[in-house]
């Protein structure tokens, strides 16, 4: 099999870089004297950055014939998540849950 | 043999392209399945009848532990599919052993943890916020030790084949389970611990 790989696997090594930054960061804001929506806002969006590195840098998600495939899948499935997490407290914070 | 000359080995036949992406599909219910276990923590989170709150009985310090054990385990495993396109059995191996031997610390820390908070009463059964904690993170538990189990075997199955176009194919998908996890991990770290120590 031919070598198609460099030997140094700097994209891992980045990738990892950024994973520990981001952790770091989060665990840093978190100390913060911000109130804890404006973290919450922060850490959350670090944490979807982390994921998005994950998928790309390490899972080779846009990989092969079916990257875009994946891809779509990939969004689709973040996107009903998405909808079931907001989509359930807000309907359980809001209206009857919080008025009866 | 080869259908894509520029694509690894685990691409290399119809079938593995066709496993890849069905794991993928696979990946994609399990994004699902967790939102789900999210939605419903996030619903309970402050429902603790009387029992204690996640700021009582979490420790930022054994939780970042466990964060690194699980963010390393991700990159050595990603470490192991870059041997693998390398063609390096023996490095491919060591890396794979690391990254279990990562992945059974964190379990390690995991079970000490329950362990702990049904020691100081936080049990499944005490409220809301509890059952919903237990069944999320129990699943990511339960997620890590198939994966620590699924590891070994293909192990076995490396050191007595090699790498073939079967046995990378089985490594690349076992790399996607596991990285999936640290996602998942990523997750539970920002909207478990660090939301419920605020």
């Amino acid at each position: 099999m031919e070598k198609t790989n460099k030997i140094f696997p700097g994209k891992m090594v980045f990738g990892f870089f950024l994973s520990i930054v981001m952790t770091v960061l989060a665990a840093i804001v978190f100390y913060t004297d911000f109130t804890s929506s404006v973290k919450l806002w922060i850490i959350g969006a670090l944490a979807i950055f982390q994921a998005g590195v994950q998928l790309i840098m390490f899972m080779h998600m846009n990989e092969g014939k079916s990257g875009m495939i994946n891809t779509i899948n990939i969004v689709y499935s973040v996107f009903i998540a998405a909808v079931i997490v907001a989509g359930s407290i807000w309907i359980l914070s809001t209206g009857h849950a919080a008025h009866y | 043999m080869a259908s894509g000359t520029s694509l690894p080995l685990e691409y290399s036949t119809k079938q593995n392209e066709m496993n890849i992406l069905g794991f993928w599909i696979f990946l994609g219910a399990e994004i699902v399945l967790f939102s789900t276990l999210f939605a419903g923590y996030a619903v309970l989170e402050h429902n603790t009848a009387g029992g204690p709150a996640g700021s009582d009985i979490f420790i930022m310090k054994d939780v970042m532990i466990q964060t690194f054990l699980l963010l390393t385990s991700s990159f050595t495993c990603s470490l192991a599919i870059h041997q693998m396109r390398n063609n390096n059995l023996k490095g491919l191996i060591t890396w794979l052993l690391i990254t279990m031997a990562l992945g059974l610390g964190f379990l390690y820390m995991e079970i000490n943890e329950f362990i702990h908070y049904v020691h100081e009463g936080a049990t499944m059964q005490t409220s809301a916020f509890l059952s919903a904690f237990f069944t999320l993170l129990g699943t990511h538990g339960a997620h890590v030790t198939l994966g620590i189990g699924w590891l070994t075997l293909l192990i076995i199955q490396l050191v007595k084949r090699g790498i073939t176009p079967v046995t990378a194919r089985k490594t690349f998908i076992i790399s996607l389970y596991w990285h999936f996890l640290d996602v998942v991990w990523i997750f539970i770290f920002t909207f478990v611990y660090l939301k419920g120590l605020m």
